[in-house]
């Protein structure tokens, strides 16, 4: 089916979410608004303005009653989804970067820039699920990596168990978070770590890389699982949770470099591999800028794209796709 | 001792200057003996010559090599036995400097002051130690045989494959060609080069760069088969049977600077010189050349330097604009001692044809060069064909405005064609001749081909008797683009000739006229009949064409007889984005495009056709940089015995078709099986993982919100919206 184009952004994603139902999409950009769309059709429901910076990360709680949103502006901020108001703001020394709801929706993880002379935090605050409730503003845990590179992305794991986040350097860790310490530490990239999604029961997750691999590792024991190899740097990484085993990467040329070659060159193509096989299975082309962002709709039948162009394209499979079976 | 103050006496010994005792006993270093020469061979005279021998020589040595010292002549003479005081035929010369000393040596060993007499120059110390050695004859060691490795074994491959090296990263690699499977990998050595590596031309060898010079690798193990020190050697050449090596490197040769302890083949002779030729088999020197002075002072070296005749005896360079010289192999001499002055010459090529009888359309006795000069004053410019050694002009062809030439001998030596870059009277615009020489035959006619647009490209069917050319309108086709711009792509034209022989008079017609391309490079397979074309350094365009000469078309309906152009068919336009490189493997039957970091900057990899254009095989390779079939030697079999095959094709084919089979079945059912075993392992693991995690939510007594399932429903809402409503009385 024809993508349905979200032209809600004047700056480049940087993060889409969809609710746990599937039928809103929020998505954030660096224009400092937060959007909320109808996934069927595209419909812009509302934004949510009070951010005074890029609006780097945003995330839903299961119940679909509130969003958190991390900025530029040095501050998480969380809001009412129903009526766009900003319940509570908690104010950091820089700016955050990746923010995760757990499971039962009653704490969020804050990962914080390390610049200016802060070292980078995973900032772990409660959050009462009551829309009217008042919000505390200590946090529960910071987990600092104390002379290691920084974190830039962090998540859940089951359970809340623990919190694993992605380095600077390509290294993931596993925080016991209540006692701020590592419990494991595997280095399997070798650039940058861009994004990190989870399975839906979290046991697993995916990473992408600037070193143009994502890989699958085991949630409980950091163990590989997966390797999807590309050629061009990936910004995102996603799995589609049911009727086929696929994995959705993309990325692309590094923006500053986008002007110096032709278009072709970019390879701004979300390209699903087979999850199990590792194997290309196709690319769909249409944004003109590197994929920032990419998630799948709960149910597996659409996903959504979003580029450093300033749109969020939202594919909904076609008949093909579900049939679609690999030989084997 | 004036110098000595008495309330200063030094308390050590060390203190106490003994500079003025040094001064008084300096050892004279002068009389060194490494600056006298002794002069053999010189003429005999009597005391009456003497004087004018020795003015003669005094000159002599004094202009070639350097200042003699006062009175550092001697001649001996003594009473001969008619008692006629009289030479000896030996004089001792004594130079200023060591250096002219040795200049002596090497500019004057074996000079001819006349018919008779030869000198021989050596050193003082040279003869003092020949005249040590020992007088008997101790036989050397026989050294142990060492059987070698089977140089060519890779042609005994059952399957009559092809192998290439790949450089990709550091690394080095052997692959054989498996068609659309993965290559199979046969060797890998990281670092194996420093800059690139090089086949030599018939595959026996792999040539490597280091920084202290070059190794050939080769055999089943790929080891070291023999290595030539050459310091900061940039570019290699071998002759065509691979039996020498030139190698340049852009530092002069030092032989004190090469560390001790490592072999040294060189020798003060080689001082300052930049170009060596190698025994490739032995690993000897041979000889080294210093860079050719020109007057216009090119920087950029001219390669390959020497070019070699087919037979391998002769081999050639210029001095642009001044002279040809023609040495000999393997004695490394100037053919006749001396180089052929040619005023203005530019370039020049061997003819490919061996003179050994073995084509018998090749009438010349000798091996056969061409060469051209431009105009220079009242002068034409010229064409000639020069037979060598005999230099013989065989063949000279006038030429008017011309701004370039460009020689290509057909692959045979049958034909010579020159590409000849003309200017209108204005010099405003350009345009291309071809002249054609008909070498094999008698009195070598030149037929002219007249075309009015610029040739960009021109090549001869390897073995055949058609050529292609690429051709434009486009004043300033944009091939040679500087640098970071990015290059235009003209708009061309391919046109291919034939050999027209039905008529009396034979002359190359056009076979077809390809119109409205951006090809700007072609490449012939080397077997003929098959040439792709394709756009090179461009930014926008990677077009490939596959074009077939000889294509039989199924139905030749109509009887068009007379449309000899419907031969050339197009098989198919194919692109690889970013390709920088083309190369056909030397069986003609695959085609490789690779795109090189060297030249691009993303997308590097490979890309294997068929002389169809199918793309068999693509492969991404980060830091790929170079990518070479393995030549191969001239086919063993005669004329005749590949006619029998080729009659009996089907039946050989069989055998490889079942083999292809085989091969194709077995390793579809280990990839279905591959592909089992992994989604297998995956579930099982997932399984595992649920019910681990089942437990542990039972453990913590939170229980699992289900989703609902299926159940979302969807709610369609229809709302009508009335835009205009008009009401119309009737």
């Amino acid at each position: 089916m024809r993508p349905i184009l979200l032209q809600g952004h004047t700056r480049s994603l940087t993060q889409i979410k969809y609710n746990r139902e599937g039928d809103l999409i929020f998505s954030v950009s660096k224009d400092k608004v937060v959007n909320v769309w109808y996934s069927h059709n595209g419909e812009r429901l509302g934004t949510y303005s009070g951010h005074q910076g890029s609006v780097w990360t945003v995330d839903v709680n299961s119940t679909s009653t509130m969003i958190v949103t991390g900025s530029a502006d040095n501050s998480a901020k969380l809001w009412d989804v129903r009526t766009g108001r900003c319940l509570k703001t908690w104010e950091f020394k820089t700016a955050v970067k990746r923010v995760d709801f757990n499971e039962d929706d009653t704490m969020v993880l804050c990962v914080t820039e390390e610049r200016m002379g802060f070292s980078g935090t995973v900032t772990v605050l409660a959050v009462n699920p009551n829309v009217e409730a008042s919000q505390s503003d200590e946090p529960i845990a910071t987990i600092v990596n104390t002379g290691g590179p920084k974190a830039v992305v962090a998540g859940w794991g089951n359970l809340n168990k623990y919190i694993i986040s992605g380095h600077v350097d390509g290294s993931i860790i596993q925080w016991d978070w209540k006692n701020n310490e590592k419990n494991l530490s595997i280095k399997p990239h070798s650039d940058l770590i861009t994004d990190i999604q989870f399975s839906p029961d979290r046991t697993y997750f995916i990473t992408s890389s600037k070193d143009k691999t994502a890989q699958i590792f085991e949630s409980e024991s950091l163990a590989h699982k997966k390797t999807y190899t590309t050629d061009t740097p990936l910004n995102s990484a996603s799995f589609t949770p049911k009727y086929q085993e696929f994995v959705i990467v993309g990325g692309g040329q590094d923006a500053m470099s986008v002007t110096t070659t032709s278009a072709r060159a970019g390879k701004f193509e979300s390209r699903f591999y087979h999850k199990i096989l590792e194997e290309e299975v196709g690319r769909v082309r249409g944004h003109f800028g590197p994929i920032n962002t990419i998630a799948v709709h709960p149910d597996g039948k659409s996903y959504s794209s979003g580029g450093e162009d300033g749109y969020v394209r939202v594919h909904h499979f076609d008949p093909d796709y579900f049939k679609f079976k690999i030989e084997s | 001792m004036a110098g000595l103050d008495l309330k200063n006496i030094p308390d050590r010994e060390e203190d106490i200057d003994f500079s003025d005792i040094y001064e008084k006993h300096t050892i004279n270093v002068d009389d060194d003996l490494d600056t006298i020469v002794v002069v053999d061979g010189a003429p005999v005279v009597d005391e009456a010559k003497e004087e004018k021998l020795m003015s003669v020589l005094k000159k002599l040595f004094t202009k070639s090599a350097g200042e003699i010292k006062e009175s550092g002549m001697w001649m001996p003479m003594s009473p001969n036995d008619k008692g006629k005081i009289e030479s000896k035929g030996y004089l001792f010369i004594d130079f200023e400097t060591p250096e002219a000393a040795h200049a002596a040596v090497k500019n004057l060993d074996g000079h001819k002051m006349s018919k008779t007499h030869q000198l021989s120059v050596n050193k003082f110390t040279d003869v003092e130690k020949y005249t040590s050695m020992n007088d008997t004859f101790v036989e050397p060691e026989a050294e142990e045989y060492i059987p070698k490795e089977h140089i060519r074994s890779w042609l005994t491959d059952e399957q009559a494959r092809d192998q290439f090296v790949m450089y990709r990263g550091d690394d080095v690699s052997i692959f054989w060609n498996q068609k659309a499977d993965t290559p199979d990998h046969v060797y890998t050595r990281q670092n194996w080069t420093e800059t690139y590596v090089q086949w030599s031309p018939l595959g026996s060898y792999l040539s490597t760069f280091h920084q202290m010079g070059i190794a050939l690798w080769g055999g089943p193990s790929w080891s070291k088969i023999v290595r030539f020190v050459h310091p900061g050697v940039k570019l290699i050449d071998f002759s065509p049977n691979e039996r020498y090596l030139v190698t340049w490197s852009n530092d002069p040769i030092s032989p004190s600077k090469i560390p001790e302890g490592s072999p040294n083949p060189f020798s003060e002779y080689d001082e300052g010189n930049q170009v060596v030729i190698w025994d490739v088999k032995t690993g000897a020197l041979l000889r080294s050349f210093p860079v050719p002075q020109s007057a216009d002072a090119q920087k950029t070296v001219r390669w390959p330097m020497f070019k070699w005749s087919a037979s391998e005896k002769y081999f050639a360079r210029i001095v642009p604009g001044q002279q040809l010289s023609i040495y000999e192999a393997p004695s490394m001499g100037l053919v006749d001692k001396k180089s052929i002055k040619i005023d203005g010459i530019v370039d020049f090529e061997w003819s490919p044809a061996k003179a050994d009888q073995s084509d018998s359309k090749i009438i010349q006795k000798e091996d056969v060069l061409a060469y051209w000069t431009p105009e220079i004053g009242n002068q034409p410019a010229r064409v000639t064909l020069m037979a060598v050694p005999s230099k013989e002009i065989i063949r000279t062809k006038n030429l008017f405005n011309v701004t370039d030439c460009k020689l290509h001998w057909q692959s045979k030596g049958h034909f010579l064609a020159v590409k000849v870059d003309r200017h209108t009277k204005t010099k405003k615009s350009t345009f291309t001749n071809i002249e054609i020489f008909r070498v094999c035959e008698k009195g070598i006619p030149v037929e002219t081909l007249e075309i009015k647009e610029q040739v960009l490209a021109f090549a001869w069917e390897p073995n055949g008797e058609r050529f292609a050319a690429i051709t434009t309108s486009d004043p300033a086709p944009g091939t040679t683009a500087g640098q970071g711009a990015a290059p235009v792509t003209a708009k061309t034209a391919i046109t291919f000739y034939y050999l027209d022989t039905s008529k009396a008079i034979a002359g190359f017609k056009p076979l077809k006229v390809i119109d409205k391309k951006t090809a700007n490079f072609m490449y012939w397979s080397p077997k003929g009949r098959h040439i792709v074309f394709a756009t090179l350094r461009s930014s926008s365009v990677f077009d490939l064409e596959f074009w077939d000469l000889d294509f039989e078309p199924l139905s030749t309906e109509g009887g068009k007889k007379d449309d000899i152009g419907a031969s050339v068919q197009l098989l198919s336009t194919q692109e690889h984005y970013g390709v920088t490189d083309i190369e056909w493997d030397p069986t003609g039957r695959y085609v490789v495009t690779g795109s090189s970091m060297w030249r691009h900057t993303a997308d590097h990899g490979f890309c294997l056709w068929d002389f169809k254009g199918q793309l068999l095989l693509k492969q991404n390779i980060e830091k790929f940089k170079q990518l070479l079939w393995r030549p191969r030697p001239k086919s063993l079999l005669s004329a005749e015995q590949k006619k029998k095959i080729r009659k009996n094709l089907r039946q050989y084919s069989k055998v490889f078709d079942e083999q292809d089979l085989a091969a194709g079945d077995a390793n579809t059912a280990q990839f279905i099986a591959g592909r089992r075993k992994a989604i297998e392992e995956w579930y099982g693991w997932r399984k595992q993982c649920e019910k681990k995690l089942a437990e542990e939510r039972k453990a913590l007594g939170k229980e699992l919100r289900s989703v609902d399932d299926g159940k979302s429903e969807t709610i369609e809402e229809w709302v009508e919206e009335v835009i205009e409503e008009t009401e119309e009385i009737v």
